[in-house]
């Protein structure tokens, strides 16, 4: 499947990737080519075929519903990059 | 000290003939001696080193002592280590210091092992050459011009140098054993969920797996013996007690049944690496194995396959480094769109970026099909061409990969030519089977430098312990682990 | 023009459990910022998910609730998107396979006939952060204790018709919900919200107009206006000529209006995909059946058996079975009082008189069941009148006494001794001959006058039948 520079902009745009201007044809054009490599897969015929998407088909193991952590906000908050009152700081949400 | 395998050093260590303080000095000097040549660690962690060294030998002259207690190990900077920088060979955690252990971490420690750093790899353990280390590459002992492989190129680098006795690494696509190939190592990788993946930073959740790179495959076992086992933490470890790795490796091979792959042969394998594979062949037949050559009709797909997969997972997996609550972000964000992209951008690496992409891409919709759901019909059709092989041989032999190590700088240009590095090892990724690489021969460089060659045994589901058998008993026959390059 | 309004609701219900959906962080109300925020909930690098078997059972005992039929392989998956409430940078859901499959609720409108609406699914999934905008110098707050506690989102099919009909269905949910004991329900903590999904067409059309989704409705009289707000605005810009957009609308209380909500109106694709650190959690039938024996009597087969047991009217019946405290309440008043009715009476007018003005549920009632009983039990065995259990009844609430205390300590006990009764009645007639005239002359509207004399001299005490006769007789004598 061919890629336009309009789709990495776009799959950017969703992944909070900046692609400035100069690279974007470069970008472009690496990630042809690892789509080249992959659209192999396309001549394989799947039909009826399930996804295997964990290598054992297992399941799931749960947990009692027990409170086991403790508050370290002190701790886990001294490796943010900007925090105040206890809280997270980022740039203003807009709703 | 000549060869200082972890089975040797343990011995050293029970009769007296050296301390830990002491070997763990060795060790450091060493390093301080030669990391500045090799780049295999990003953080030496000296001072808990030499406080874990003088609990080992306390606990030893308690008479409280394992095979691992005191030995001196390396983690790949992958793991999380309590109040250790953590980077993940990123830009993105050049500043963090992790806030606990992972599991393979804490089961180390627990055992007495001592802990001299944290390795160099690739960025988010994307890369077969380590060259995507936001730290450097690493350099292969064998030849520092070039790669050690990736992306446990650092821990491959520390072992083969005798900066550590044996090492941590992470298995995706090959990171543990097409390292241990180019630098004459032993790599295994354990089936997917025998080891506990908690507090080892996820790149492909349904494909990550750590293992040991080590000097042997009886280290290997040793060293399983501690890591492997289920963890309450992790809910995809496999829910079944870890046997002793180490009890079969005496087994005879009389009788194995070994398969060789059609497809490996019939793809025009490079000279030197295919004579060592028929060496080892013949190696395991004079033990009485039986050799058959099998079918891997859907093979060729997974690199295809792969690279839709991990990237998918890996897009989702690498979203929560926003710049938030930890890890990087930029300066002087203008609003949170720019706080997400410019910390991302900056932050994050090229081939880092370009997975995020083809991940995003696969996932998005409209393609979501034709991408990911394909890859996960082709997982499924590879999965099954194992089960079938299986029900023929007990093991499969084949090349760890297609070459020699490369020079730095040789494959950048293309991502592609970087990613068929993978191609005999992914297959095995995606089927979650057990695999170990072994040195079972060396080239000659046009410049006159000795580079290992390595080949791969492949288990089935959970056959760890015979893996590990194979390749001692294969190791009992060769020397080829033994050597070990200049310098 | 004739316009009707089709309505499908998606109600998020907090699951009651003590920690998180997928770590062991507490979630308890009102903690301070992130101190219920550990490793997993931030998201740090390498931390796994593992999930919390209370939840699980706490879907499959709703979807047993609603006769929905459970997921035997349920899968999450991984909801991708951007925004600093969400650490991961995905929300673990269900899309493909939840654990509560198709179902129905019965609701009971006001003429009092009953509909069956379609539940449509209900999925477990994980709860984000909040946002705090103010008091930071332009910048946002962020607090993450919120982030991961389990929720069950429960989609409607479109088959409500007006917005009565949408908040009787969320009052049974409520209900359900409670009797369940899955969650506690307080919209106002924001322990139940519902998203409604709002279109209109003429009267009559098959097919489904545009619809608006109207996000975070936080009371049940905000769900009727915001219902009614938003049709209305349909309509008015139909009948203008114009066009719905399909966009997400938030309802402000204070204005009583519908806004847009354009920062959610970005195109987005969440490129949902299966959760790869969760198996797919696979239910057999002895799973089903464990938790079908926990399941409690259900409103509607309470208030069928309230009918049958206690010969309530089905009004009574379905009011007292539509909250499960009320329920276990008015059945301990009867089990000590021995009288249905009396007690449904007291529980919900009396009682809930007193509820509603002082804002209480039924389990913080100042009067316990038991107290109420005891007070019933003497409207009955005739130890006081219904006019002096009132007066019982007020102290009871000034006081942690029995209803028998207070009649001794202030005297209340009614007078049936009849030699007492017929003293007062001579009283009554001898002080009156005026009026004792006037009935005799056939004004017999004059007896309501001796009752109210003789009362007043007894201070409300004495038996009303005996009085009753007693006067008849000595006023025809």
């Amino acid at each position: 499947m061919a890629l336009e520079q309009s789709d990495v902009e776009k799959i950017a745009q969703l992944a909070r990737l900046d692609v400035d201007a100069n690279e974007a044809q470069e970008v472009t054009k690496r990630i042809s080519s690892i789509l080249e490599l992959i659209d192999q897969m396309q001549d394989v015929d799947t039909k009826n075929i399930a996804p295997l998407a964990h290598p054992f088909d297992a399941i799931q193991r749960l947990r009692p519903d027990e409170v086991t952590e403790t508050d370290q906000r002190e701790y886990l908050q001294s490796i943010a990059p900007a925090t105040q009152d206890g809280l997270y700081l980022v740039p203003k949400v807009i709703e | 000290m000549s060869d200082r395998t972890v089975a040797e050093l343990s011995r050293s260590l029970a009769q007296g003939e050296i301390s830990s303080v002491e070997l763990t000095r060795d060790y450091l000097d060493r390093i301080a001696q030669h990391n500045s040549l090799y780049n295999a660690y990003i953080t030496v962690t000296e001072d808990l080193a030499l406080a874990q060294a003088a609990q080992a030998d306390a606990a030893r002259a308690k008479g409280d002592a394992g095979p691992l207690t005191g030995i001196p190990i390396a983690h790949k900077d992958i793991f999380c280590m309590k109040d250790v920088l953590t980077t993940c060979g990123s830009k993105m955690l050049a500043n963090f210091v992790a806030p606990y252990d992972a599991t393979v971490v804490a089961k180390l420690n627990a055992a007495g092992a001592v802990t001299l750093g944290k390795t160099n790899m690739d960025e988010f353990a994307m890369g077969s050459s380590n060259e995507n280390s936001f730290f450097g590459a690493a350099r292969n002992p064998w030849d520092t011009d070039r790669v050690p492989g990736g992306s446990s190129g650092g821990s491959a680098t520390a072992v083969a140098a005798d900066l550590c006795a044996i090492a941590t690494g992470t298995d995706t696509g090959g990171s543990i054993r097409q390292p241990a190939a180019f630098c004459g190592l032993t790599g295994f990788k354990p089936s997917y969920g025998r080891i506990s993946r908690w507090g080892m930073i996820a790149y492909a959740s349904s494909l990550d797996q750590a293992g040991p790179i080590s000097k042997s495959a009886e280290d290997a076992a040793l060293m399983m013996n501690v890591m492997a086992g289920p963890d309450h933490r992790d809910s995809t470890s496999v829910d079944m007690p870890a046997p002793d790795f180490t009890a079969n490796l005496n087994d005879s091979l009389q009788g194995l049944r070994i398969g060789v792959v059609r497809q490996h042969l019939a793809e025009g394998l490079d000279a030197n690496v295919e004579s060592a594979l028929q060496d080892a062949i013949k190696v395991f037949e004079s033990l009485g194995a039986s050799i058959k050559e099998i079918d891997l009709p859907n093979s060729h797909l997974s690199v295809s396959a792969y690279y839709v997969i991990a990237p998918a997972e890996a897009s989702a997996n690498l979203s929560r480094y926003d710049g938030v609550r930890f890890g990087y972000r930029c300066e002087n964000p203008a609003n949170l769109e720019d706080m997400y992209k410019r910390s991302r951008s900056e932050g994050f690496g090229n081939e880092v970026k370009r997975r995020i992409l083809v991940g995003t891409y696969a996932l998005s919709a409209g393609y979501y099909d034709a991408y990911y759901i394909k890859a996960q019909q082709i997982r499924r059709l590879i999965k099954q061409d194992y089960i079938d092989a299986f029900k023929e041989v007990d093991v499969i032999i084949g090349p760890t990969t297609p070459n020699t190590a490369f020079k730095i700088g040789e494959k950048n240009d293309d991502p592609v030519t970087m990613y068929l590095e993978d191609i005999y090892t992914v297959s095995i990724n995606l089927a979650g089977l057990p695999a170990i690489s072994i040195p079972a021969g060396s080239s000659k460089s046009a410049d006159g430098k000795s580079l290992p060659i390595g080949i791969q045994l492949v288990g089935s589901d959970f056959a760890e312990a015979k893996v590990l058998n194979i390749a001692h008993q294969f190791q009992q026959h060769t020397d080829w682990h033994q050597q070990r390059p200049e310098g | 023009m004739v316009w009707e309004t089709v309505i499908g609701l998606e109600v998020h219900v907090q699951l009651a459990t003590k920690s998180k959906l997928f770590s062991g962080s507490s979630i308890t109300f009102g903690a301070a910022p992130n101190t219920q925020a550990n490793i997993f909930d931030l998201a740090m690098p390498g931390t796994l998910p593992v999930m919390n078997e209370a939840a699980l059972r706490m879907a499959v005992k709703f979807g047993l609730a609603i006769d929905a039929q459970i997921g035997r392989k349920s899968v999450f998956d991984r909801k991708n998107y951007f925004y600093p409430d969400l650490p991961k940078g995905y929300q673990v859901s269900q899309l493909d396979f939840p654990t509560v499959g198709k179902g129905e609720l019965e609701i009971t409108l006001e003429d009092g006939s009953t509909k069956v609406i379609g539940i449509t699914r209900a999925h477990i999934e994980e709860d984000a952060g909040k946002s705090l905008h103010e008091d930071f110098q332009g910048l946002t707050g962020i607090d993450l204790n919120r982030a991961g506690t389990p929720l069950l989102e429960i989609v409607s099919e479109p088959e409500l018709a007006n917005a009565k009909e949408a908040v009787a269905y969320l009052k049974k949910l409520h209900s359900i919900i409670r009797y369940l004991g899955i969650s506690d329900g307080n919209m106002a903590q924001g322990s139940m919200r519902c998203d409604a999904n709002v279109s209109v067409r003429k009267k009559g059309a098959t097919e489904l107009g545009m619809r608006t989704e109207i996000k975070n409705i936080n009371s049940f009289r905000f769900v009727e206006k915001a219902i009614l707000h938003e049709a209305q605005r349909q309509i008015d810009i139909i009948e203008d000529g114009g066009r719905i957009v399909q966009e997400t609308r938030l309802y402000d209380a204070d204005k009583d209006e519908t806004r847009s909500m354009r920062s959610k109106e970005v195109a987005n694709d969440y490129r949902y995909f299966p959760e790869p650190d969760l198996l797919p959690i696979v239910i057999d039938e002895a799973y089903i059946e464990s938790v079908r024996a926990e399941l409690p009597e259900l409103p509607n087969a309470k208030r069928e058996r309230f009918v049958s047991q206690y010969e309530l009217s089905e009004y009574d019946a379905g009011v007292i079975a539509s909250s499960r405290q009320m329920a276990d309440f008015f059945e301990e008043v009867v089990t000590i009082c021995k009288d249905a009715k009396l007690s449904s009476n007291w529980v919900t007018v009396d009682l809930q008189a007193v509820l509603n003005k002082q804002d209480l549920e039924i389990e913080d009632s100042p009067i316990s069941a038991a107290r109420l009983g005891g007070l019933i039990a003497r409207i009955k065995d005739k130890t006081i009148s219904s006019k002096i259990a009132k007066t019982v009844f007020e102290a009871m609430l000034e006081s942690e006494q029995s209803a028998d205390e207070i009649i001794e300590s202030q005297g209340l006990k009614q007078v049936t001794d009849s030699g007492a009764i017929e003293k007062l009645v001579d009283e009554v007639i001898a002080n009156n001959p005026e009026q004792v005239e006037q009935y005799r002359s056939g004004k017999e509207k004059v007896f309501a006058f001796f009752i109210g004399q003789a009362m007043k001299a007894s201070r409300g005490k004495a038996n009303p039948e005996q009085l009753n006769t007693l006067l008849k007789q000595k006023l025809k004598a």
